[in-house]
């Protein structure tokens, strides 16, 4: 018996080896996307309540383009846009809730920087609203422009956020003594404002018409034409993770991409007929666009259908809401704007 | 040797347990921050800090350190920590005493108080004193000056700030005062001590206290001028009040309820305190013909301290704690600067928590050091 111990552990080591390289090449399937999978929906984390990017209505239901990111992707790794878990998070404990695997996605308004992307062990994976820093006035104070801030004005804003730094830069540059007020959530920097303790409030512009919509009277305010800073907000996801990055990222990207090509919710099954290859690839028709990642043919068509195209998203979320009906600069790069994703191929 | 073994067995079976838990959690930490490109390192602390302050004690600007903006952000936890403390012992001592009163009404109104401010949380009522003072206030430019030259409004309560000229022989002269009263004082007890005569210490060392420093404004060239805070206008409906000293809402709001809040539990402390004196010692002492005011002094305040001090000293560490509240209403303290702004700024997180939890650690510590020698002091000293 102890004769064929070497053999049988010879063989061993072979299966062993052998299932070493099979391994290496499956590989390619991500560990966080296995644990999505195997839990049956997406963790996504997202703000406390900001109307156009991410907000529950009274019954729990989220709404926003930030969330809208999140169920693409549940959409395409889980085949339902509805299956994910919403967590709210504060500006201060967003990156700590992603770095520490409590979330796998973060679609929380927060802006890509360079310190952001590379010190703290997250990775960007795109912008889906383009974004600058703004202020805002109440409409008697007669304050039409930032050149008219004068020494000894107070600003009230959010802590963990660029805003603190950004706002700095621009009183400094300009030589302004400012009293900042910087409070932990949205909420209470809206309260305060509407209070009266500050003289302005400065957040990225979109969050500034966002939370205008929940003052007292939102007509008694107005946001001040200059942007003082570029400010690309996108979805974030763990270094580390190279395929679930990718997943998120052409989540996203698909929902441009389809605008692009004019697929809609409504249109897009119909369209895997379509003549223009690219078309037929971003509808899962042709190519093999989810092996990649390890997923079926038809992720990207399931986005579409499921959540719509960005610009679907946009109105849905951003213009029909009021927010911010004119997309600026979010348009698409064929439409005046600066919206430009690699193409699906 | 069983013995010894039985001795000796458990401790290291709790040493190696403490050391696999640590041991077990620095690992995992390592791990998981080396697999998310996290490094470990405190060499943030002297990079540019680059975010401002709102109320700070010394001067900090968006060009010091973190170091220095931590600095900063412990003083504005450690001013709103004794403020807090001083505030919460008068008012605990008043109310103390007032619900062991005669009187049907102090004794209920104390009774109302402590039951309605111990049982609502302290976080409630830091936004109701912060909503509703924000609310209430009226604008700067709207504001009645109390008492002639402060301003209390939306933006801060403004007091008129003190301009000195040789300051350092007013302060010397105060110094000198005060050391005198201390010598006085040793006088007067030997005087007793050996002759039973009683000086008139108290008035003594008013005078004493009054005199000096007066003195030194009439031959020392000491002058004091006030900087009155004044009306500005930033904007059509905008104003704010320049000069003098600004405090805060931010501070007063948080100031106000944690000394309310705090204060009902030291009222308990006191209260417990004076009932544990057996009502024999009183009558003992009335009966050797001590005054009412020689018997609390001599006789009851002296052991009812004893009672007091240890679970007082348990109330100012947690009003200390709880000042990290403060959070929630933009006052810079140590949570909402270094936990929060340089925290999010640098994303070292274990850093940072491990900083500031060490500190917290330290406040109470020392606090409770200081009191577990006050409490020395005034124990029973067997002979």
């Amino acid at each position: 018996m102890f004769k064929h111990l070497k053999q049988l552990t010879s063989l061993f080591a072979m299966i062993a080896v052998l299932f070493a390289f099979t391994t290496e090449a499956m590989a390619k399937k991500s560990k966080t996307l296995k644990n999505t999978q195997k839990k049956g929906f997406v963790r996504c984390g997202v703000s406390q309540g900001l109307p156009g990017f991410s907000n529950a209505d009274a019954s729990g239901n989220w709404t926003g383009i930030d969330v809208d990111v999140c169920r693409a992707v549940a959409a395409a790794v889980l085949g339902d846009a509805n299956k994910v878990k919403f967590t709210p998070l504060s500006a201060k404990e967003r990156f700590t809730a992603l770095t520490s695997g409590e979330i796998d996605v973060l679609a929380r308004n927060t802006t890509w920087t360079l310190s952001r992307d590379a010190d703290i062990g997250l990775t960007f994976v795109g912008v889906n609203f383009y974004d600058g820093q703004g202020f805002m006035v109440r409409k008697s104070s007669g304050i039409t422009s930032v050149d008219q801030f004068k020494n000894g004005i107070s600003a009230c804003t959010n802590i963990g956020t660029t805003t603190e730094l950004n706002m700095r830069d621009f009183f400094n540059s300009r030589g302004i003594s400012y009293e900042p007020v910087a409070f932990e959530k949205a909420d209470e920097v809206v309260a305060a404002y509407d209070a009266g303790r500050c003289d302005t409030y400065t957040t990225d512009k979109s969050g500034l018409a966002a939370q205008r919509t929940k003052m007292k009277n939102p007509d008694e305010h107005i946001v001040l034409p200059e942007t003082i800073s570029k400010e690309p907000l996108g979805p974030v996801v763990r270094q580390g993770d190279a395929v679930w990055e990718d997943i998120v990222r052409w989540s996203l990207n698909t929902m441009i991409e389809a605008e692009e090509y004019g697929i809609t919710s409504a249109n897009a099954d119909s369209m895997k007929t379509s003549d223009n290859p690219q078309i037929k690839r971003l509808v899962g028709a042709e190519g093999e666009m989810g092996a990649a990642f390890g997923l079926d043919n038809e992720w990207n068509l399931r986005i579409i259908k499921q959540v719509g195209n960005y610009g679907e998203s946009y109105k849905r979320n951003i213009a029909d809401t009021g927010i911010l009906p004119d997309r600026g600069p979010n348009q698409l790069w064929t439409k005046g704007g600066i919206l430009y994703v690699p193409p699906a191929r | 040797m069983n013995n010894k073994i039985k001795r000796i067995l458990p401790q290291l079976l709790t040493v190696l347990f403490v050391i696999f838990v640590f041991g077990f959690f620095t690992i995992n930490a390592q791990v998981n921050m080396d697999n998310r490109g996290i490094d470990f390192g405190f060499g943030f602390l002297s990079q540019e800090a680059s975010f401002d302050m709102q109320f700070t004690l010394l001067d900090y600007d968006g060009q010091d350190s973190y170091l220095w903006a931590y600095v900063v952000a412990l003083l504005n936890t450690l001013l709103v920590s004794f403020l807090g403390i001083i505030f919460c012992t008068i008012l605990g001592v008043i109310i103390g005493v007032a619900r062991l009163s005669q009187n049907f009404l102090i004794k209920n109104s104390a009774a109302w108080y402590v039951e309605f401010f111990r049982n609502i949380p302290l976080l409630l009522q830091i936004f109701f004193w912060y909503y509703a003072a924000l609310r209430a206030l009226p604008l700067p430019e709207n504001a009645q000056p109390w008492f002639g030259v402060t301003y209390m409004t939306i933006k801060g309560y403004y007091i008129p700030s003190m301009i000195w000229e040789n300051l350092n022989v007013f302060m010397s002269c105060l110094i000198a005062a005060i050391v005198a009263v201390i010598f006085l004082r040793v006088y007067a007890k030997k005087i007793q001590e050996r002759e039973g005569k009683q000086l008139p210490v108290l008035y003594i060392s008013l005078a004493l206290i009054a005199i000096l420093p007066l003195l030194s404004f009439l031959i020392g060239g000491v002058t004091l001028d006030f900087e009155m805070p004044v009306l500005k206008q930033l904007a059509q409906t905008s104003f704010i009040f320049e000069g003098g000293i600004a405090l805060p809402p931010e501070l007063i709001a948080l100031v106000l309820a944690l000394s309310l809040y705090t204060s009902t539990f030291v009222a308990e402390c006191v209260r417990a305190g004076i009932q544990g004196i057996s009502k024999g010692q009183k009558e003992a002492a009335a009966s050797v013909g001590l005054t009412p005011n020689q018997i609390l002094k001599l006789v009851i305040m002296p052991q009812a301290l004893r009672i007091i001090i240890p679970p007082t000293t348990n109330q100012y560490l947690n009003l200390t704690k709880n000042s990290s509240l403060a959070a929630a209403i933009a006052y810079p303290d140590l949570v909402l600067v270094f936990a929060g702004t340089a925290l999010m700024q640098t994303g070292k997180a274990i850093e940072i928590v491990g900083i500031t939890m060490l500190t917290y650690l330290s406040i109470s510590l020392a606090i409770a050091a200081l009191m577990n020698w006050y409490n020395k002091r005034i124990e029973i000293k067997e002979k």
